[in-house]
């Protein structure tokens, strides 16, 4: 717990991080919040209120329907975030074990993985999620699967070459002399190793996710049940000319979601690896180093 | 692995190591007793490092390892990594020659020291813990409790290497291998982790494989000296007697330029 509570002041410590964290925790605060209350409901559909402008009792005013934006934001909050957590997680899967996987195993069935990782890049994500949909059915997990698995093949080239890189180390060799198994020392020493780059490239993916989940939205791909910005921005531009405001929310929370989710992985790349910041244990070690390398010199 | 009543410790016989252009190790023979302090000593390339790999089973994979390694009289060469494994950091530990590089970056030294306790003797992570900063103390790093939850890289070279030989003896190994341990350090450094080193070794009675190019540091630690060259070994015999009146040019020549060197500093 003091650990956890430590790693979020260091994350909190960074622009990047802090950005991240406010922007993300806006979106995870609207998509709570939007459980347990809104000040509409968000599908009610009122003709004799439509494109109010932006007032105390609509604070984001109201669409060509008469529905209230604030409410249609703060529901589709939570579309967004279940797409960028699922891809994520997806893509982590993926990533992980086909990128280690490929690395740690004997050199022809990794090379052979390798290829197929290669072959699988050059599926398109988005062509990947449009076939997927359209095969299936539009929902969320689709859009999601299509998403993470196609980051998933692009985090695990990433993840292979640093694993690869990970076990040129002689701490790896240290470790396997010391009686670590193969899959203990992944776990233990090249996992934590490789974990800023993964960390980054998958806030990457929910960056991506976020995109994505917005763009299919928009061209009508996901279920017509579930609120979401893609499908809000769709219907408003129709009137972009005539109601400019209403269509600036939700494209701004597209946005800093977006970004959000980008300064993020930068903030939290920096907590994870401790030679990132300089803190020194104790004033006696940091003494003793100190002489030590002036001895040395 | 049972431990067989065999006394012999290590039996190396016929070591070849090839990685197919010729053998880098080459018919490699010598024997341990329990308590043994031996040497190998030769120039980098003279395969000095990948037959102490080869003991262990840790040659690159696509070096071909031929020959005999006995362990207490039990064949160790073309045994699976699983069954190595149980070996390796228990009955026979490792230090390495680079400091900076054999720990873990991101790990606490603590937990690098505590896990070969917790691998072998299955210690919970607190007993291992407690275990660690003795071993801490024990090697001589100061304020052991605070030094087992730095960073490696708040440490200093000499102060990383106490740690690399905090991990190998923390199992009590009947055998320890450091390859050129005090290479990457200076000197003054240097002859206190090599004390320190002896000082352990005789503590434990554990038997020492000292891998070095320098002859200066064999004299003080090992009791009987091989000289390798280009994969075999020319010479070999007590430290002392090799030192004092070595037999083959190549063991000649070695003990000159260390004499030069240290003739240099003086």
């Amino acid at each position: 717990m003091n650990a956890t509570r430590a790693f979020g002041r260091i994350v909190w410590r960074t622009w990047p991080g802090r950005l991240g964290i406010v922007f993300v925790g806006m979106m995870v605060l609207a998509a709570l919040v939007s459980l347990v209350w809104t000040p509409y409901d968000a599908t009610r559909v009122v003709p004799s209120d439509k494109w109010l402008p932006l007032s105390t009792t609509h604070w984001f005013g109201t669409d060509g329907a008469g529905k209230d934006l604030f409410s249609q934001v703060l529901v589709g909050a939570r579309t967004t975030l279940f797409v960028a957590l699922l891809s994520s997680a997806i893509a982590a899967l993926v990533g992980l074990t086909l990128g280690i996987v490929s690395a740690v195993t004997p050199r022809h069935t990794g090379e052979a993985i390798a290829h197929l990782i290669d072959i699988l890049i050059a599926l398109p994500t988005l062509i990947l999620a449009l076939v997927l949909v359209a095969a299936l059915e539009g929902s969320l997990w689709t859009v999601s699967l299509a998403i993470g698995f196609g980051s998933g093949v692009v985090l695990a080239r990433v993840v292979r070459a640093e694993v690869a890189r990970v076990l040129t180390h002689d701490y790896v060799l240290a470790a396997t002399a010391a009686g670590s198994s193969t899959w203990r020392t992944v776990w233990r020493h090249i996992l934590p190793n490789i974990a800023p780059i993964v960390i980054v490239q998958l806030s990457l993916v929910a960056a991506l996710a976020v995109l994505a989940e917005a763009s299919l939205s928009y061209l009508g791909l996901t279920p017509i049940s579930t609120p979401s910005w893609g499908r809000m921005l769709e219907g408003l531009q129709q009137s972009a000319s005539v109601h400019p405001w209403a269509i600036v929310f939700p494209g701004l929370a597209v946005v800093l979601a977006t970004l959000g989710f980008n300064l993020l992985g930068d903030g939290l790349r920096e907590a994870i690896d401790p030679r990132l910041h300089t803190r020194v244990a104790t004033p006696s070690l940091a003494f003793n180093a100190t002489i030590e390398r002036q001895a040395e010199r | 692995m049972t431990i067989d009543t065999e006394p012999t410790l290590l039996a190396v016989t016929d070591l070849v190591v090839d990685f197919g252009a010729g053998a880098v190790v080459d018919r490699v023979s010598f024997v341990m007793q329990p308590g043994d302090r031996v040497g190998i000593i030769g120039e980098s390339g003279s395969g000095k490092t990948l037959t102490a790999l080869s003991v262990v089973g840790l040659a690159p994979d696509s070096a071909s390892v031929t020959g005999s390694v006995r362990w207490h009289g039990q064949e160790l060469l073309g045994r699976s990594d699983r069954e190595l494994s149980r070996l390796r950091g228990e009955a026979i530990a490792m230090v390495f020659q680079n400091p900076m590089t054999s720990l873990n970056p991101v790990m606490r030294v603590g937990r690098q020291i505590a896990e070969p306790l917790r691998l072998h003797h299955g210690l919970s992570r607190s007993a291992a813990g407690a275990a660690a900063v003795e071993l801490c103390r024990r090697v001589g790093l100061p304020d052991p409790a605070h030094a087992a939850r730095a960073y490696p890289h708040q440490l200093s070279g000499g102060q990383r290497q106490r740690v690399g030989i905090a991990i190998a003896l923390a199992c009590r190994p009947a055998l320890l291998i450091t390859d050129e341990p005090t290479t990457a350090l200076d000197v003054t450094v240097q002859a206190e982790v090599l004390a320190l080193l002896h000082d352990l070794i005789e503590e434990r009675d554990a038997a020492l494989l000292f891998i070095t190019h320098d002859v200066a540091l064999v004299s003080g630690i090992t009791d009987h000296l091989l000289v390798m060259r280009k994969g075999t070994i020319v010479e070999e015999g007590p430290t002392a007697q090799l030192v004092a009146a070595p037999q083959h040019p190549y063991t000649a020549q070695l003990i000159a330029a260390a004499r030069a060197t240290a003739l240099e500093d003086a």
